[in-house]
């Protein structure tokens, strides 16, 4: 998942360093950088990478996808892409074409539950869906008495309560009454609200894992301009140990999501090995936007504290993706039990097996 | 910069994983043979020379050297299988486990072709034991401040001073120690150190015991007085060890052998909290899990950037500072969920066993192979900060 070799990655690169850079974004109070930004990020067809040219997107690799989406990371990016994508992923596994525009996907909790009515119409409620409010289209996976089964919601159709998550961007709960859907069809054989959730985990892991490599250089570069006590603050031992601990946790979190990314991408369904990968990813990058968050601020002092830093774009965002398509603690309790139902002697298989 | 820093993820080729199953193999027979007892790792029987000539005659030592001197021309990711697969199953490596990982590699490198030929093979066969003498009283993980003097004389060198915390000097056949030729300069203060192949067992070298608070003796003082070494036991170059010396290290840095240390006591809690889990036991669980993964993941990465001939020395610093850390922590946090193990647990004493002699040995695994300030200071470094 090199990106210098990666043509969706340079793309978008190009796209968010011209459009929504961390500083320019950072000083505009207005968010009139929203609209240009969506638009040719659209107009590159990256919202819909992972919809295929039949269904109206542009058909790029789960594993171009996910190193975009690590790229979206590096400049925290503010704009509903991972759910666009996430949507569009969802829809195209049932064969449901991708309407244009923003969408996100519910539910986005592994504890919420959508449930198809007798007459095909959807009821349930999904709290914490990022970007609901920005969405004009739902992916919904849905559980009926037939199974589950995939549908396209028009969402001035469902009622959203508005909510900010600790990064400052919509988390919002979404009802969904009664409401018929554009589209719906049966799921195929493997995807499921779990696997729905732990490829939800994964995009999130490489945003995290981006947001935490911004972090560390920008961390890296202030300790080199400021000077405290009369010396740049990186010749400070206790310094450079702390940015050597971000580092550590910026290589893992970089490692854990680019390694369960790369077993999606290569899976042929979510067997107990992809499963590892995927919760440990989600669980490993959230302890490290822990850790790692606490010493990029640490480093920063009182400036990073201020809105008029960039480190919060950073810092909040990966702290508040922890919460989205299951938390740590939710994965970590489901991998436990995964791991204890295996039994001891099968632990160390399972681990090497990867 | 943060791109130096990438772990690709690498996955071990097929051919590793039918190996893993004939290592599997061969240690299900040697544990049900007696030889050694997986669920013991305070065991005293861990210099077990006949266990080493069988791993050896299975061709898994010197596995990457070429075949004239004994190796099987493997690649450096099935030898890593070997190595987590001996550690996992805690079999008695300690006394190949040096020579295999560093101190072969070090004389393939920089020892004269009559030397290589006389001591890889035996190596390969399992038949000898190396310890690395780098450490000296007052100078741990400060290498280049050893004080041990390589004196010139004729024909060879006289070696007078004490290397310390020398693991298994005392059932050693060899050496691989760093001396003073000379003394540093003023531009460099790593100058003047030289790397010697030091042939143990011979009068000069007394080998005291140094016993540790697990209660064993691995380590050892190391006392050299008036000892001669042969001129062509020089490995490398004169007053420049420094270079080797840290190479060497991102092979000692990066192993499995840096994460999996206790790794026995995670097996151990999983079976005794058994198939259903309460939430408290089954989230430790997971978290520990995730971890491990994590780590070994970013392992096997470096074991590909080593496999491809790079010098991956932050990356290996980086796995191992975490690595150890983990390692270190995993004991208490074992002790912390095994709290909640019903009493009727079958394993319930095997796992107190194996917490008593984890939680003594954590300390010492963020202090070998380098400690963990050094380590942060090599990364420091690395992110262009000194």
């Amino acid at each position: 998942m090199a990106e210098s070799d990666n043509i969706v990655v340079e793309t978008a690169e190009k796209i968010f360093a011209d459009l929504a850079d961390p500083q320019t974004i950072n000083n505009d109070k207005t968010n009139s950088w929203q609209a240009p930004l969506w638009q040719a990020l659209s107009e590159a067809g990256l919202p819909l990478s992972w919809v295929p040219d039949d269904l109206g997107g542009s058909g790029a690799s789960l594993a171009d996808g996910f190193a975009l989406l690590n790229a979206a990371g590096r400049f925290a990016v503010a704009v509903p892409l991972a759910e666009t994508m996430l949507a569009g992923w969802l829809l195209a596994q049932a064969k449901i074409a991708s309407p244009e525009r923003e969408m996100t996907v519910l539910p986005a909790s592994p504890k919420d539950r959508i449930t198809i009515d007798a007459d095909g119409a959807l009821s349930g409620r999904s709290r914490g869906v990022p970007f609901a409010k920005a969405a004009k289209h739902f992916a919904v996976l849905a559980h009926g008495k037939d199974g589950v089964s995939i549908a396209l919601v028009d969402a001035s159709k469902a009622r959203i309560e508005s909510g900010l998550n600790v990064g400052y961007d919509h988390s919002d709960t979404v009802t969904l009454d009664k409401v018929q859907p554009v589209t719906i069809k049966a799921a195929p054989d493997g995807v499921d609200q779990t696997n729905l959730m732990l490829m939800g985990g994964v995009a999130r892991s490489l945003q995290i894992a981006g947001a935490l490599e911004s972090m560390l250089d920008i961390s890296v570069r202030y300790s080199n301009e400021r000077v405290a006590f009369e010396k740049k603050i990186s010749k400070f031992q206790a310094v450079q140990h702390n940015l050597a601990r971000l580092a550590g946790e910026s290589a893992a979190a970089l490692a854990a999501a680019t390694s369960a990314a790369d077993a999606i991408a290569n899976a042929k369904s979510f067997n107990d090995e992809v499963y590892l990968e995927a919760a440990s990813a989600k669980i490993r990058c959230a302890e490290a936007a822990e850790k790692g968050g606490g010493i990029a601020h640490q480093v920063h002092g009182a400036i990073g504290f201020t809105m008029e830093h960039i480190l919060h774009r950073y810092s909040l965002r990966a702290l508040a993706w922890r919460d989205d398509f299951g938390s740590e603690s939710h994965w970590a309790v489901e991998l436990g039990k995964l791991v204890a139902n295996r039994g001891a002697d099968e632990l160390w298989p399972l681990v090497a097996s990867r | 910069m943060t791109a130096a820093l990438r772990f690709d993820p690498i996955r071990l080729p097929e051919k590793c994983e039918q190996l893993r199953k004939e290592v599997r193999a061969f240690l299900a027979e040697e544990i049900a043979a007696g030889t050694f007892d997986p669920h013991k790792p305070n065991r005293e029987d861990t210099d077990a020379p006949e266990f080493s000539r069988r791993v050896g005659a299975k061709g898994w030592l010197g596995m990457t050297w070429p075949k004239k001197y004994g190796g099987q021309e493997r690649s450096f990711l099935e030898r890593y299988v070997v190595t987590e697969e001996m550690r996992v199953a805690n079999a008695p490596t300690r006394r190949f486990f040096v020579a295999d990982r560093q101190s072969g590699p070090v004389l393939l490198k920089y020892a004269p072709e009559h030397i290589k030929m006389e001591i890889l093979p035996r190596i390969c066969r399992g038949e000898i034991c190396f310890a690395i003498g780098m450490s000296e009283p007052n100078s741990g993980s400060d290498l280049f401040a050893a004080k041990t003097r390589a004196t010139k004389t004729d024909g060879g060198y006289l070696i007078n001073g004490t290397k310390i915390w020398t693991s298994s000097a005392h059932i050693a056949d060899y050496m691989i120690a760093i001396f003073r030729t000379s003394q540093p300069t003023k531009e460099n203060r790593r100058h003047g150190l030289t790397q010697f192949l030091v042939k143990m067992k011979q009068p000069g070298i007394k080998v005291n015991p140094i016993g540790q608070i697990t209660g064993q003796y691995e380590f050892n003082e190391v006392v050299f007085t008036d000892f001669f070494v042969p001129e062509d036991h020089v490995l490398g170059e004169v007053d420049g060890a420094w270079k080797q010396a840290t190479s060497e290290l991102a092979y000692e840095r990066s192993g499995p052998e840096r994460f999996l240390e206790t790794y026995y006591v995670l097996t151990e809690l999983v079976r005794a909290v058994g198939p259903n889990p309460d939430t408290r036991s089954a989230e430790g669980i997971g978290r520990l899990v995730a971890q491990l993964h994590t780590m070994r993941r970013m392992s096997v990465s470096v074991a590909g950037m080593l496999a491809a001939g790079k010098e991956p020395v932050v990356e290996a610093s980086i796995v191992k500072d975490i690595g150890t850390v983990w390692e270190q922590q995993l004991p208490h946090r074992v002790r912390d969920l095994a709290a909640f193990v019903e009493e009727t647990a079958t394993n319930r004493e095997t796992l107190e066993r194996q917490l008593d002699f984890a939680i003594k040995t954590a300390p010492k695994l963020t202090i070998q192979g380098g400690t963990t300030e050094v380590l942060r200071g090599i990364i420091a470094r690395g992110l262009g900060l000194r």
